[in-house]
């Protein structure tokens, strides 16, 4: 099924059982113990990642904290 | 009412339409601060310098090291072991002489922040770490103050604007810091030279943006870049009524220092 992630439309296989949670594992999504994931323009509380499902045209966006600055 | 010299020196401001000679006296009204005198806080200080911003705070308790100079480009060779406020101070003065720059030579905390953000208009956050990353939104947003966050990181830079309890605050994007050391740093992983440039001068354009009250901030979309890729992105946000600040049930109602996201280094200085 076709979702979009960060602007970039991305084919995974259909699988009824994937969650928000066991996407960013299987996307091996970096920092994904702090990663903040908007779906569909709303942000996720991080509990909902484990039981939120992902549907077929989702759109994902992943924010990643930075730090930086000085 | 402008002088014949102020006339000159902001002739290419005037004659834009968006400023004008009035435009030009709301930017000399305004009172911009800046947090952090490194990275962002260089090209945020000399253009707010140069365009004329007639008084601007810039905080920070650090000295000018050596391997700041890749890319803090408001300090020189000769300010190394100066304190960067100083540094910058001299840059902006020489720059525009006729600015009121107030120096603040103290790390932010929950203990001095209200004190120093109190009578700016806007404040630019060009700090490096999550703890002042985090306050710095938490007094804003209480305060009701306007303020522009940036983050950078290798080749990665991220900024967005927040008007409290209008647009999404930083705690709507990440409710809480991450763990110490969870997130690599500028000093552990890099940061291209350049790269706070490009972030820093966005963040600039934000306050006089909103001192001019022209065109639309960035409020409700983090901007991201990428310098290897050369590209922006637009994430388009909406506050979260979860939001542990600017939620409609908040559990932050007063400034707190995030001890858990200082570095062993953060908790020395303060």
């Amino acid at each position: 099924m076709k979702i979009t992630i960060n602007g970039k439309d991305t084919l995974i296989g259909e699988n009824p059982e994937r969650t928000i949670g066991s996407l960013l594992e299987e996307l091996e999504v970096p920092q994904r113990l702090y990663v903040t994931v908007e779906q569909n323009g709303d942000i996720l509380d991080r509990a909902a990642y484990e039981t939120a499902p992902v549907n077929e045209g989702d759109v994902i966006e992943f924010l990643y904290f930075m730090g930086g600055g000085r | 009412m402008l002088t014949e010299t102020q006339i000159e020196r902001y002739s290419r401001h005037i004659m834009l339409k968006e400023v004008g000679g009035k435009g030009q006296q709301k930017l000399f009204d305004g009172r911009v601060l800046i947090i952090g005198a490194g990275g962002l806080g260089s090209p945020i200080a000399l253009y707010l310098a140069a365009a004329g911003i007639g008084t601007i705070g810039i905080a920070d308790a650090d000295d000018v090291d050596l391997s700041n100079l890749q890319r803090q480009v408001i300090h020189r060779t000769c300010d190394i072991g100066r304190p960067k406020v100083e540094s910058a101070r001299e840059k902006m003065e020489a720059i525009n002489p006729e600015l009121k720059v107030i120096t603040y030579q103290e790390w932010i905390s929950a203990a001095n922040i209200n004190r120093v953000i109190a009578g700016y208009d806007f404040v630019i956050d060009g700090t490096d770490n999550f703890a002042a990353k985090f306050l710095i939104n938490d007094a804003c947003v209480l305060a009701g103050k306007p303020y522009s966050h940036g983050g950078i990181l290798q080749f990665d830079g991220q900024t967005i604007t927040i008007m409290p309890k209008e647009s999404a605050c930083y705690r709507c994007i990440f409710p809480e810091p991450p763990p110490k050391d969870a997130i690599p740093t500028c000093s552990q992983a890099g940061v291209i030279g350049v790269l706070p440039g490009v972030i820093g001068t966005i963040q600039a354009t934000e306050a006089l943006k909103f001192l001019l009250g022209k065109g639309h901030l960035l409020t409700d979309r983090l901007l991201t870049y990428n310098a290897l890729r050369m590209k922006f992105r637009e994430v388009p946000l909406k506050r979260k009524q979860t939001c542990p600040v600017c939620g409609d049930h908040p559990t932050i109602i007063e400034v707190h220092d995030e001890l858990d996201a200082m570095t062993v280094c953060d908790l020395k200085r303060s």
